[in-house]
This record gives C-alpha cells, sequence and structure tokens, in this order.
C-alpha cells in the first residue's frame, strides 16, 4: 500500500527521520519495502550518501530555490506558434513570461489578465526536473534555450516532471489557496511509503491504521477524522429500503444520501492524494468514495439515486443483497458482462443485480456526468464469498482487497458519514440527515486474556500485568488487570482476535510487536533434549551418496515433475501394454511437467543425454523418490530409487594419453561392486536380467538374500536410440534403495591380519563358454575353504589350444592360515580338493 | 739398518702418490683402476707387507703398523671419493631427468555431491549438533495436513500465500512447505517433547525464472516442549547463523505472518558478503533475509495433539538453495535443477 506521509501526518504528528520512521514500522511488521520522494529532501543524500540504504529511497527532490509555486496572471499568444503560448506569471520575486505549450491553458488563451490567477508548479533555470517527453523516468536540468524566437530559460511543470505522475497532457494546476513564491516543496512536497500489508494486518490497509500503529510506536495520540455532518439536511427516513437476504454474507448495509452535487473535480490536493496512494481521480464524487476508502478502510459505493427510483418505477428503491441465482449475469462498470456463481454476493435493487457486493459496481447504475443525487453505499461483505468472487471473476479491485480479508462492520456507518462529508465539501450539496442502517449481525469483539506466566512461557520476557495492559491500551484494546491477569477487550476495528488460547497468542504477537521483537532475549532452551530416534536409513542413505561420489560419480537433482512420454523412452523396445499410473497435475505448467516421475532413471537419463557432449567422461547419479499411485489411496508410494548412468571414455584423455577406451557393462558393474561393499551388503547374487530398459545380454539383476536390490546394464539399443548419445554404449542402473539400506549390514566381522604368509598359486582352468565365471569361482571357493583367502581371475583366454567352444579363466589363488606357515603339503592337498570340485561342480579341466 | 728407515719415509710416499692419484679419479672405471693399482696385490703397499720378512726385528712393528696405516688411509680415501663420485654421477644422472613441473597433472575423477545436498547437509549437521533430527515426510499431500491443519481453512486469505499444485485426485496436492510433516510429527511424537529438523522438497505453482522455481528444498525447525519462549526460538537461530556465517554476524527478527505461527517472524541477517556495508546480494540494504519463523499457533499444537495451555513451541524454515544463492552468489536458481556439468563441477 502506498502511504503519502503528508497524509498519515493528518492523523499523527511524526517527528522521527524518514529512515528511522520506516525502520520503526518495519519492525513492527508493517515492512516499508521503499521510499518515492515527491518533492522532499534524499536523507541518504544529506547524509553523504552510504552505501548501505536499509531502506531504499528513490524518486524527485525539488530544490526549494528553483520550484516554487507561482501565479500565472495572463495567458498570451505566442507570436510565432499557435500551439505554444505565453504566460505572464508571477513566482513571488517579480513577473516575467514563460512559455508552454500545456494544452489546458489554451483555454485561457487572449482573456486578458485574468480575474482569478492561476496557481502552477514553476521551475526556474538550473531546477532538476523530470523529462516529460521522454518516456519513463529521465532526470535533466533545466537550461536556457531559445523556443521559436522566445527566450525560453523556465517553465510552468506537469506532474510527470515533479515524479508525481504519469501525466503529462497539461501542467498541472494547484488549489487556489496555493501560496504564490513558497517554495514547492514547503507547500506540498512528499514521500510516498510502499506499506507491504500482512494478510492479517488488513485494519492497517489505509491511513489511519497506518497512523495507529506509528502512534502506538512512537508513544503519541492518534488523530482520528472527525466527523461533522452539516445540520439541517431532509431526513433520509423513506428515501431507500434496504433487505439482507442472509446475514452471514451482509452483516451490515448502510446508506446515506446527498442531494444536488455537482460533477466537478476534487481539490488539486485531494486529487495529488489519491494519485500518491496509486489511484486515479476521477471527479469529486467517485474521489470521495476513493479518498474514505484510503483513509479509513473502508469501500464504499455510490449510486446514481435517480437511476435507483427510475429502476423501481418511481417507487422508494428497495436495496436488495442476495447470492446470485444460477445463470445470472451483470455488466460491471469496466463493461464487462460477467457469468455469476452461487457463492457471490450481489446488491439488487427489485429491477436486479446492481454490483458485485464489495468488489465492482454495474454499469447501469454507476455516476455519470449527470448525476447529481447520490445514495451512498457501506457495506460489511463476507470475505471468503468476496474472495472467491475476486479470484472466479479474475477482479482485483481496492474493495476487493479489502473485503476479502474482512472489515470490521463498525467501519461501515463510520465510513459512509465521512464520505458524505468530504462530499459535501468537494463536490457541494445537500447531505440527508440521518442514514438507512441494517446490522442483522452485530460484531462481537472478543475479549482475550492473557496473564505475566503466558508471557514468560510464549515470549520470554517479564513483564508486570500493568506493563501488558499499557502496550496493549497503544493498540486500543480496553484493557483490565485481574491479578497477574489481563484481560482485553478488542477494539471495534480488527476482526484478527480470537478468544481462548487463540486469543492468547494474538495477544501474545502484539504485546511482542510493540514491545518490540528486538528487545526479546535470545536464549538456549532450558528443556532437556528429547529422546533420540534411531535413523539407520537416513544414514545409510548418506553413506551411500557419499560412497557414491567418492567413486567419482556426480550427483544431480531432477525435476521431480515429468512427463509419461519421457519416461516412456526406457520402454521404448518393449512398450507397455496398458499405460502405467500418474499422480497427474490438475493444474500443470507445462505438459512436458505434468505428472510425478515413476522412474528415477528416466530422469538421470535425460541429464546425461543434456550433458553428453559437454565431457569425454560422464557418471552421474541421483537418490531421490518416484512416485506411484496407489488404488484406493489419496496419497502415492514415494519409493526411494538410486538411479546410475555413464557414458564415455572410461579415463578422461589426458596429453600424453588419447587413448579412449569406451566404459562397458564391468565398469558400471565395478562402481556397483564398490558401492555395495562400501555399505557392507555381502552375498551379493548377479544374474542375467530381464528388464525392457536393457540389452538383454548385458546386463545383471542384483540381489543379496534372494531380495532383489536392482538392475543394471547397457541400454537396449533402441532404447538408446531414443536419446542423442554419441558414444557405443550407455550404462544404467535403478535401485530400489529401500531395499538396498535393508540390506545393508549393520554389523560385521573383520578378520584378522595375517601374521604367517601366504602360499600364492596361479590356476588355468578350461570351461565350457556357457559356464559364467561367478559359478567357476564359487566352486573354488568351496573346494579352497578356509585356507583360501583370495581368488582373482587375472586373464581370460580363447584359441584353439585349449578348443572351440571353451574358454580358460586364469586365477590367482592365496592359501594361508590364521596359526602356521602352510607347508607344501598342505598347499598341495587344497590345490587337489579346488581341482576336484571345479571339475564336479563346473566341468573345470587344469590347463596345463 | 738405514734402508729399514727409509722405508718408512717410502710408505709416507707411497700414501702421498696413492692420495694424489685419487684425486685426479672422476669416475667408476677410474677408481676400479686405481683400487688396483693403489691397493691391489702389486701395489706399493702390499708389496711393502710382503718386505716386511726382510726388515729387523727392532723396526719390525714400526714399519708393519706403518703399512697398516697407509693401507686404511688408503680404503678410506677411496671410499670417500668412491662416495662422491657416486652422488655427482647420480646428481648428473637426475639431472637428464628433468620434468615439466607444470604440465597437468593425471587426476582420478572426483565425484561430487549436488549443490543443494551440500547446503542441506551443511545445514542439517549444525540443526543436528544442536539436538534436532532428521524428519521426513511426503511430498504429495493432501490438502488437509498440508493446509487445514495448519490453521489455514479453505478460501482463507493465507492462501494466497502458496500457490498450489493441486493433482486430479481432489485433496490430493504436491506440498508448498515442509509444514505439515509438523502435523505427522507432532502426531507420532506427542506428548513427548519434539525437537525435529524437516527437510524436503516442496512445490509451488509459479512460472520458473531466474529467481522462482516451482521445486526446491526447504528445511523446516521443530520444536515443541513445556517451556519453549519466543526468546530460545531467536537464540536456537542466532546460533545457526554464527555456525553457517561466522561470529560476528547479528540476526534480527522481524513481524510477520503464518497463519500455523503467532507470533510470527522473518529472521534477517547482516549481509555477509559486504560485512552490512551495503552490496548487490543485499540490495545494499545490508540485511539478508534467511528465513521465517514464528511460535506455533495454538491450533497447530492442536491439531498435532498437544495442549496449548501447557506446551508451546517454535517452527522456523529455510531454504538451503536460497542460501547456497546468496553464499556463492548464482544468479540463477533454475541452475539447481537443470545440473548442466558445467555448473556441478564448482560445487
Amino acid at each position: 500500500m502506498k502511504v503519502p506521509l503528508s497524509w498519515l501526518k493528518d492523523y499523527v504528528d511524526i517527528d522521527l527521520p524518514l529512515i528511522e520512521l520506516a525502520d520503526v514500522l518495519t519492525m513492527a511488521g508493517l515492512e516499508i519495502e521503499g521510499v518515492t520522494l515527491v518533492g522532499l529532501p534524499n536523507p541518504y543524500e544529506q547524509a553523504g550518501t552510504p552505501q548501505r540504504r536499509e531502506v531504499s529511497i528513490e524518486g524527485l527532490s525539488w530544490d526549494p530555490d528553483k520550484i516554487v509555486v507561482a501565479q500565472i496572471d495572463e495567458v498570451m499568444p505566442h507570436p510565432n506558434a499557435d500551439r505554444l503560448v505565453l504566460c505572464r506569471l508571477n513566482d513571488g520575486s517579480g513577473e516575467l513570461v514563460v512559455l508552454t505549450g500545456a494544452p489546458n491553458l489554451f483555454d485561457f488563451k487572449g482573456r486578458g489578465p485574468l480575474a482569478k490567477p492561476l496557481k502552477v508548479a514553476y521551475a526556474r533555470e538550473g531546477a532538476r526536473l523530470y523529462d516529460g517527453h521522454q518516456p519513463g523516468l529521465v532526470l535533466t536540468t533545466l537550461k536556457r534555450t531559445k523556443i521559436r524566437g522566445v527566450d525560453s530559460f523556465s517553465m510552468v511543470c506537469s506532474e510527470k516532471e515533479l515524479g508525481i505522475s504519469e501525466e503529462h497532457e497539461g501542467i498541472l494546476i494547484l488549489d487556489d489557496d496555493a501560496p504564490t513564491g513558497m517554495a514547492l516543496v514547503d507547500y506540498m512536497g512528499d514521500a510516498v511509503l510502499e506499506v507491504n500489508i500482512l494478510p492479517n494486518m488488513i485494519r492497517n490497509a489505509s491511513m489511519v491504521g497506518i497512523a495507529r500503529e506509528v502512534a502506538a510506536l512512537t508513544n503519541k495520540p492518534l488523530r482520528s477524522p472527525q466527523i461533522i455532518l452539516p445540520a439541517g439536511g431532509p431526513a433520509i427516513a423513506g428515501k431507500a429500503k434496504i433487505q439482507i437476504s442472509d446475514p452471514q454474507l451482509n452483516a451490515r448495509f448502510v446508506l446515506g444520501m446527498l442531494e444536488g452535487a455537482e460533477q466537478r473535480p476534487s481539490p488539486y490536493k485531494v486529487q495529488l492524494r489519491l494519485r500518491l496512494a496509486g489511484m486515479r481521480p476521477i471527479n469529486a464524487v467517485v474521489d470521495a468514495t476513493n479518498y474514505v476508502m484510503l483513509e479509513l478502510g473502508q469501500p464504499l459505493h455510490a449510486f446514481d439515486y435517480d437511476v435507483l427510483v427510475k429502476r423501481a418505477g418511481g417507487q422508494t428503491p428497495t436495496i436488495i443483497t442476495r447470492a446470485a441465482h444460477p445463470g445470472e449475469t451483470l455488466t460491471t462498470l469496466d463493461g464487462v458482462e460477467r457469468k455469476l456463481d452461487d457463492f457471490t454476493v450481489l446488491v439488487c435493487d427489485t429491477a436486479g443485480a446492481l454490483s458485485l457486493a464489495g468488489v465492482m459496481g454495474g454499469q447501469e447504475s454507476e455516476i455519470t456526468p449527470a448525476t447529481c443525487n447520490i445514495l451512498l453505499e457501506g457495506a460489511t461483505w463476507n470475505f471468503v464469498n468476496t474472495r472467491r468472487t475476486t479470484h472466479s471473476q479474475k477482479l482485483s479491485s481496492e474493495a476487493g482487497y479489502r473485503f476479502s480479508r474482512g472489515i470490521h462492520p463498525a467501519l461501515a456507518a463510520e465510513g459512509v458519514q465521512l464520505c458524505l462529508q468530504r462530499m459535501a465539501e468537494w463536490s457541494g450539496g445537500v447531505v440527508y440527515s440521518g442514514l438507512v442502517d441494517e446490522y442483522p449481525l452485530p460484531a462481537v469483539d472478543p475479549e482475550a486474556q492473557i496473564s505475566t506466566a503466558d508471557v514468560q512461557r510464549l515470549l520470554g520476557i517479564e513483564l508486570s500485568a500493568a506493563e501488558i495492559a499499557a502496550l496493549l491500551s497503544k493498540l486500543e484494546f480496553t484493557c483490565r488487570v485481574d491479578g497477574d491477569t489481563v484481560y482485553a477487550k478488542t477494539p471495534p476495528h480488527r476482526l484478527d482476535i480470537g478468544s481462548g488460547v487463540i486469543g492468547r497468542a494474538d495477544l501474545a504477537e502484539e504485546i511482542a510487536r510493540i514491545y518490540g521483537y528486538d528487545r526479546i532475549p535470545a536464549t538456549n532452551m532450558a528443556e532437556g533434549l528429547p529422546d533420540a530416534r534411531a535413523d539407520r536409513p537416513i544414514q545409510v542413505e548418506k553413506q551411500m551418496r557419499q560412497a557414491l561420489a567418492r567413486l567419482g560419480l556426480q550427483e544431480v537433482i531432477n525435476y521431480r515433475l515429468t512427463s509419461p512420454e519421457r519416461e516412456a523412452r526406457l520402454t521404448a523396445a518393449q512398450p507397455e501394454t496398458t499405460p502405467p499410473g500418474y499422480i497427474t497435475l490438475k493444474n500443470p505448467l507445462s505438459p512436458e511437467r505434468g505428472v510425478m516421475r515413476r522412474s528415477l532413471l528416466a530422469a538421470v537419463l535425460d541429464t546425461l543425454e543434456k550433458n553428453a557432449r559437454l565431457r569425454d567422461r560422464l557418471a552421474l547419479f541421483e537418490i531421490g523418490p518416484v512416485f506411484l499411485p496407489v488404488d484406493g489411496k489419496a496419497l502415492p508410494e514415494e519409493a526411494p530409487h538410486l538411479a546410475i548412468a555413464m557414458t564415455g571414455q572410461r579415463r578422461p584423455p589426458t596429453w600424453d594419453d588419447r587413448a579412449s577406451t569406451q566404459m562397458d557393462y564391468y565398469d558400471l558393474k565395478g562402481v556397483i561392486e564398490s558401492l555395495l561393499e562400501a555399505i557392507h551388503i555381502g552375498a551379493v547374487n548377479f544374474s542375467p536380467a530381464e528388464h525392457p530398459a536393457f540389452h538383454p545380454g548385458k546386463s545383471a539383476q542384483v540381489s543379496a538374500n534372494g531380495v532383489v536390490l536392482g538392475t543394471f546394464g547397457e541400454l537396449h539399443p533402441q532404447v538408446k536410440a531414443q536419446y542423442d548419445f554419441l558414444a557405443p554404449a550407455v550404462l544404467a542402473a535403478d535401485f530400489d534403495l529401500t531395499a538396498l539400506i535393508q540390506a545393508a549390514a549393520s554389523r560385521y566381522e573383520i578378520t584378522p591380519v595375517p601374521v604367517f604368509p601366504p602360499v600364492l598359486e596361479d590356476l588355468a582352468l578350461i570351461v565350457e563358454e556357457s559356464v559364467a565365471a561367478a559359478d567357476v569361482e564359487a566352486a573354488i571357493r568351496q573346494g579352497g575353504g578356509k585356507l583360501l583367502t583370495e581368488v582373482r581371475l587375472f586373464d581370460i583366454f580363447r584359441g584353439d589350444q585349449i578348443g572351440a567352444g571353451k574358454k580358460s579363466l586364469a586365477y590367482s589363488l592365496s592359501y594361508q592360515a590364521a596359526d602356521h606357515t602352510l607347508s607344501p603339503g598342505e598347499a598341495n592337498q587344497i590345490r587337489r580338493r579346488i581341482l576336484r570340485r571345479v571339475e564336479q561342480l563346473v566341468g573345470a579341466q587344469l590347463r596345463s | 739398518m738405514a734402508e729399514d728407515v727409509n722405508i718408512l719415509d717410502e710408505l709416507d710416499g707411497i700414501q702421498q702418490a696413492g692420495l694424489a692419484a685419487l684425486e685426479g679419479v672422476s669416475d667408476e672405471p677410474g677408481l676400479q683402476a686405481w683400487r688396483t693399482a693403489h691397493l691391489g696385490r702389486s701395489a706399493p703397499v702390499m708389496l711393502a707387507f710382503t718386505r716386511l720378512g726382510q726388515i729387523s726385528k727392532e723396526l719390525r712393528p714400526a714399519v708393519g703398523q706403518k703399512a697398516n696405516q697407509v693401507k686404511l688411509t688408503l680404503e678410506a680415501a677411496l671410499e670417500e671419493r668412491a662416495e662422491k663420485i657416486k652422488t655427482a654421477s647420480l646428481r648428473q644422472k637426475l639431472d637428464t631427468e628433468q620434468l615439466d613441473v607444470t604440465l597437468p597433472g593425471r587426476r582420478p575423477t572426483l565425484g561430487r555431491l549436488h549443490p543443494a545436498t551440500q547446503a542441506l547437509s551443511e545445514i542439517i549437521h549444525i540443526f543436528e549438533e544442536m539436538g534436532f533430527q532428521e524428519y521426513r515426510s511426503p511430498e504429495v499431500e493432501t490438502d488437509e495436513l498440508n493446509f487445514e491443519l495448519l490453521n489455514i481453512p479453505a478460501h482463507h486469505p493465507a492462501r494466497d500465500m502458496w500457490d498450489t499444485f493441486h493433482t486430479t485426485q481432489p485433496g490430493t496436492i504436491l506440498r508448498t512447505h515442509t509444514s505439515p510433516g509438523q502435523i505427522r510429527a507432532m502426531r507420532e511424537l506427542c506428548p513427548k517433547p519434539i525437537r525435529v529438523i524437516l527437510p524436503g522438497m516442496v512445490y509451488r505453482y509459479e512460472q520458473t525464472n531466474a529467481s522462482h522455481e516451482m521445486q526446491f528444498n526447504q528445511i523446516e525447525l521443530l520444536a515443541v516442549g513445556k517451556n519453549i519462549t519466543m526468546g530460545d526460538l531467536k537464540g536456537t537461530i542466532q546460533g545457526f547463523a554464527r555456525r553457517m556465517f561466522g561470529e560476528a554476524v547479528r540476526v534480527r527478527m522481524r513481524p510477520s505472518y503464518f497463519p500455523f505461527t503467532e507470533p510470527s517472524a522473518d529472521v534477517v541477517m547482516e549481509c555477509f558478503v559486504c560485512g552490512s556495508k551495503g552490496c548487490q546480494v543485499c540490495k545494499y540494504s545490508g540485511w539478508l533475509e534467511i528465513a521465517g519463523c514464528g511460535m506455533l499457533h495454538p491450533v497447530v499444537l492442536q491439531n498435532g495433539g498437544y495442549d496449548p495451555a501447557v506446551y508451546s513451541g517454535f517452527a522456523a524454515g529455510l531454504g538451503p538453495e536460497r542460501i547456497a544463492l546468496l553464499k556463492y552468489q548464482i544468479d540463477d536458481i533454475r541452475y539447481f535443477w537443470q545440473n548442466d556439468i558445467r555448473f556441478l563441477e564448482q560445487f
């Protein structure tokens, strides 16, 4: 919300410098997002332009010597230009002639000396202003020049040139009482605070609301606007009736009336304030409704009374409030015909809908240049309905913004009265005495209570009951102290205070705010630590991440949102017959991110593909959930997975070794073996896998103790073809993280470091091609027993010497006993047992 | 007799001649030749021993001793010389093996954790040391847990604070914050006191740009007990900031609004980039916003099973990616999930 400082000062004395004021408000929850100067000097420039600026202050400062109030006494034609005029102007120091092209002076051209001089903002040579002819805010310094043969060294200013608004159609014309010769900054210089209104502080979305906070925070009295309605107007009784069909939707409806308003512009100072507050001045009547809304926070709506009478067939108009009927429509004053929802509340008369309650007026009954009799509405609307209406109609308005957060009904009458007073002042007319006021659901202002112990317990500060009461009283709570407890009655302008335990928390916040968050001491929790809980899955997951990084893999984290098409690339070789179920977004940002992923591998492969051309070698992994819908349940299973993807060279090439051995199945297998070792999963079984994503001959399923942990291998060529990979092979793995964590041994035993030397022996065994290496090794280990401590495959040979369809596997074996050095005889015995067993189990022969 | 005396002089001569010859030896073959000439079987000193028999009995011990001494001296000199030559030749050899030590090394691949993981871990670690234990909760949530039970009823104006991804299943959404985990933790652990951190991914229906993401990590802090005050909240956050950003850093709590806490606060911290002097990172304000926090709202405590008349607690939420953005001056939040290797490799 934009808050002109001058407006604020109508209600509270402010002697704090601007920067301190901004800090005081920010530290009370009214964050000042920035300040725009409209004339006033910049405190940072006065302080030598420090680098640190706690609040951003921008805008234009008006030089008091160079920009002043002046009066135009006569507007004369320009001798050489039709579109320019010459003004005979007095700037307080003397008379001079100023040239301008402002169209709003043309009416006065050639009329001779003006009976009532025009008060204007006059800039002398050297003044710093915004350039009116350039888009945006471009600073310029006024220089002496000649325009069409006439000397020009100064000018009368538009709002844009002074940084007030975008208005540059004509010069700004001040109110008649502006004192000629006064520095403009002294007359109307201002600073506009941009206040961020928190959702629970709608009571402060008004000048009085913010002034009330300033008053409380700086120990100053608040001067609420005085309502002094002219007496003697005709009585309103009988001029209008009100029918509220549902008090839950419309707690209060107040009408006031003004007769004989003149449609004219508001005083310039009113227009200026509206502009600074971000609203466009329209005419005195409409401006009064907006002005009072900004002033008090109560939105108001003016109807053309004569239109209502006409719609009522000449009878007394009856205002009816109700929810919209199915299929009902209304054309709002922005010219849009709107289809209404059943939650939308309407202000109607007997002829039909007039306006969207609390959001926007209707076209038919709006104020027109012909309007002279005004029926003024101040009402209280259900905030939920208002909010739903602003959302469904996509209509944001100052009124809708306030009503959708809840406005206290007490403000309705106050707002109507103050507005009538302002309207009468600015547009003339006679105010009817009295109001038509239907108030079927009177507000109950809760009394909440809080004790000194509560304040200690919640805030950690020690305050007496009297101190608590004093803090709350500053915000107009009516406080009663009983022992250690303060009973605080909520003032009738806010709806955010509850009762009971909620009221207590509400009061605690207000106490802390006014006391000052900064003054609350930082302490350590006095209470002991709660019991620790076992969290092994989290620890093992952490170990896995670290192990994978140690193995040279880069962790990635992908969007969890994806598309079924993206994931379907993985099943290209074997499309699924029934499409898998997804957690699907109702409101995706884009179709590419419309569902929650089911496959982590698909995500990591996407990333591998994106980076494939950037590096000779890539090895990526991700740990994270996949989302599997569960029939009949609101929430999916969020199954954590581990996915790995690698491609490219085994080692990145160096300056002396450009050989590029490509990674293959065994590179990935090695990573997996090391990972399993790192988290101590023993007895792992690798078996050929059937998985749609992988090459059937170059993939394996990993299991431990009969539980499948995951699958890995080279991508199926048809799957790989879905991606843009240059490398011959892409290696990938997909593991069930929960299974890995469960298989990870929480406890394992180590073997003592051997004291006696091992006997080393190499054995080459010839087996059929179809025999798996793992089976050969298992047979060797079985035969070797406990004394066989190490088995390492160091060569595989195929060739004529051993016959077709056969292979020779060469193993390096270590025999070792814990308690003595093995004798040659013992070693021989082990060797014989091994040879016997491998022959029995895998048909292996010793290669001689 | 005179001959006998002469032999002593002769031995002196042999020693001098040997040592002088050794001076000229500069390599291994030279050493060998010298050894043969001066310590070999027919070397003068050796011949002196064979002549001992011819020497008078009285003088024999003196001559023998002298010959022995000369031999030892020559041997010692040889050894010394040999050592010198070896060192010199090694040095010479090494001098020919000079590498260009500035050529790049052969680097084993360095694996790394994602910067978001690193930031998360660092923050989690600090809070763990303060006694907060990690607690995980689902990313796809019910509206009830994400909003209703956190004191954000349907159509409440506070709902505007979170743009939500809805799923096609009514009532099921992507969590907009880690706060539903508060309710889950409370319901699981009630009536025990609680100190947990809830880290994880959250989602916002928001067009992505340099400063907005539709998916980001959050870490939420939750403490529930019988005597937990706003001062404790301040102390906890301050302790965290010191560990994360340095001893001198000052934090400030500013009133704010969250429906699930009251009183609520934003935590701002003196800018660690400029030392609060004003810079681009802190937009010249000297302050950085790092967290939102507050005392648990009584409705939330109640929904978690705790009696707000007896229990109190606090919650705080931090954005690890945001902290990383500030710390590493990353100018585009989208880098995190784009996973460009050129970005990831810098952490």
